[in-house]
C-alpha cells in the first residue's frame, strides 16, 4: 500500500470519527460553550462565583468563528508550506 | 490490523453507550479556578516553561532547518486546537496537537509552544483564561507532551507508526484527565477528590476519546510525511525510525 493510499484511509477514518457523533447523538446541542462546566461546578459547590472575567470577548459568534478560522488557516498554511518545501527539496535531489 | 480496528471501534461504541448526559469540555475558563489554585499551577508550570526555552535554544541554535520544523510543531498545535469537533457526549471539544512536537523536540519544548497557543486563545478568543493559564499550560503543555513523549519512547522500537499514534492520542486524552484532576482538587466533595474527579472525567475525558483518536491519526500522517521528505531533520533530532534508516542505506 502506497503512503498516499494509506493516508487517504487514515483521513477517511478521521472524518468517520467526526461524523459518527453527529449521527449517534443526533438532536444533541453540540455546544462548545465552556460555561456549561459551570453547572458541574455549581452542583458540587453551589456558592462558587467565578472571580474573574475575560478581558475581551469576541462580540459575536461570527467574530469568534472568524478568529478560529484565522487560527486554523494560519496554522495549516504553515504546515503545508513546510511540507511542500520538504517535498520540493527532496524532488530536487 | 483490521481486527484491532474492529476491537477499538466496538470498545468505543460500548463506551459511548455508558456516557453521561451532554457536557461541555475544554480548557478551564477564566475565573473558574480559585485564586490559590491559579497560583499553584502557575508555579508548577513555570519551571517547565523555562526548561522548554532552554531546550529549544539548545536544540535549534545553528540549525535553521530545525527552526522550520519547530515552526511546524507549533503550527500543528495551532491548527488542531482551533478545530472544535463533535463528540459522542453530544458536545464539542478540540484536540491539542502537542504530541507531534513532543516526539520531535522533546516534551519540555512543547511547554513553550503550548503556552503560546493557550495565551493566544485566552486573549483573543476568551477561551481558557489568563488566571487559569498556568493550570491549562500544565495540563496541555506539560502533562500531555510528557505522556506523549514517554509513550513514543516506550514503543518506538517496536512499531514507529503505532507508537506515534498512541503517543499523540494518549497525550491528548491525558491532558483532559489532568484538567479533571485540577478541577477536582479545587472543588472537592466532602473532603474527597475522587468523586468530583470521576464527575469531571465524565465531562472532559470521555468527550475527548474520539478526538484523541483523530489526533493520533493526523499526527501519524504528518509524521510519515516527515519520515519520507524530512530525513535530514529527523536524523539531526535522532528520531529517524530504523526501517527508514535502512531505506536510506539501501539506496
Amino acid at each position: 500500500m502506497s503512503l498516499g493510499v494509506k493516508h487517504l484511509f487514515l483521513l477517511i477514518l478521521v472524518v468517520a470519527f467526526t461524523v459518527f457523533p453527529l449521527y449517534y447523538k443526533r438532536g444533541a446541542e453540540f455546544g462548545g460553550a465552556d460555561d456549561r462546566v459551570e453547572t458541574v461546578i455549581t452542583a458540587i459547590n453551589p456558592h462558587y462565583q467565578p472571580w474573574c472575567a475575560p478581558l475581551w470577548e469576541p462580540p459575536s459568534g461570527e467574530i469568534e468563528s472568524l478568529l478560529f478560522a484565522v487560527q486554523a488557516a494560519a496554522g495549516s498554511g504553515f504546515v503545508f508550506y513546510y511540507l511542500g518545501y520538504l517535498k520540493g527539496r527532496k524532488n530536487k535531489e | 490490523m483490521s481486527r484491532r480496528w474492529a476491537k477499538l471501534l466496538s470498545f468505543l461504541i460500548l463506551f459511548g453507550m455508558l456516557l453521561p448526559p451532554p457536557a461541555y469540555a475544554m480548557h478551564i475558563m477564566e475565573g473558574f479556578l480559585p485564586a490559590k489554585w491559579c497560583l499553584f499551577w502557575y508555579a508548577l508550570a513555570f519551571p517547565f516553561f523555562i526548561w522548554g526555552l532552554l531546550a529549544i535554544k539548545k536544540r535549534v541554535s545553528g540549525e535553521p532547518g530545525l527552526k522550520m520544523l519547530l515552526g511546524l510543531a507549533g503550527a500543528f498545535t495551532f491548527v488542531l486546537s482551533a478545530l472544535k469537533l463533535p463528540s459522542v457526549t453530544g458536545s464539542c471539544s478540540h484536540p491539542t496537537g502537542v504530541g507531534l512536537g513532543a516526539i520531535l523536540f522533546g516534551p519540555a519544548s512543547m511547554s513553550v509552544l503550548g503556552a503560546i497557543v493557550l495565551l493566544f486563545q485566552a486573549l483573543l478568543l476568551a477561551h481558557g483564561g489568563l488566571t487559569t493559564l498556568g493550570a491549562n499550560t500544565f495540563s496541555m503543555a506539560v502533562v500531555g507532551p510528557f505522556v506523549a513523549y514517554g509513550v513514543y519512547r516506550a514503543f518506538a522500537r517496536l512499531r514507529p507508526a503505532w507508537a506515534v499514534f498512541a503517543a499523540a492520542a494518549l497525550g491528548d486524552l491525558l491532558t483532559y484527565v489532568a484538567t479533571s484532576f485540577q478541577l477536582a482538587l479545587a472543588f472537592p466533595q466532602q473532603g474527597s477528590v475522587i468523586a468530583p474527579f470521576l464527575k469531571f472525567c465524565g465531562v472532559f475525558a470521555v468527550t475527548q476519546v474520539p478526538l484523541a483518536l483523530s489526533e493520533g491519526l493526523l499526527t501519524v500522517v504528518v509524521f510519515n510525511l516527515l519520515v519520507r521528505y524530512g530525513r535530514s531533520e529527523l536524523g539531526l533530532l535522532g528520531i529517524l525510525p530504523e526501517e527508514a534508516k535502512a531505506d536510506v542505506a539501501g539506496r
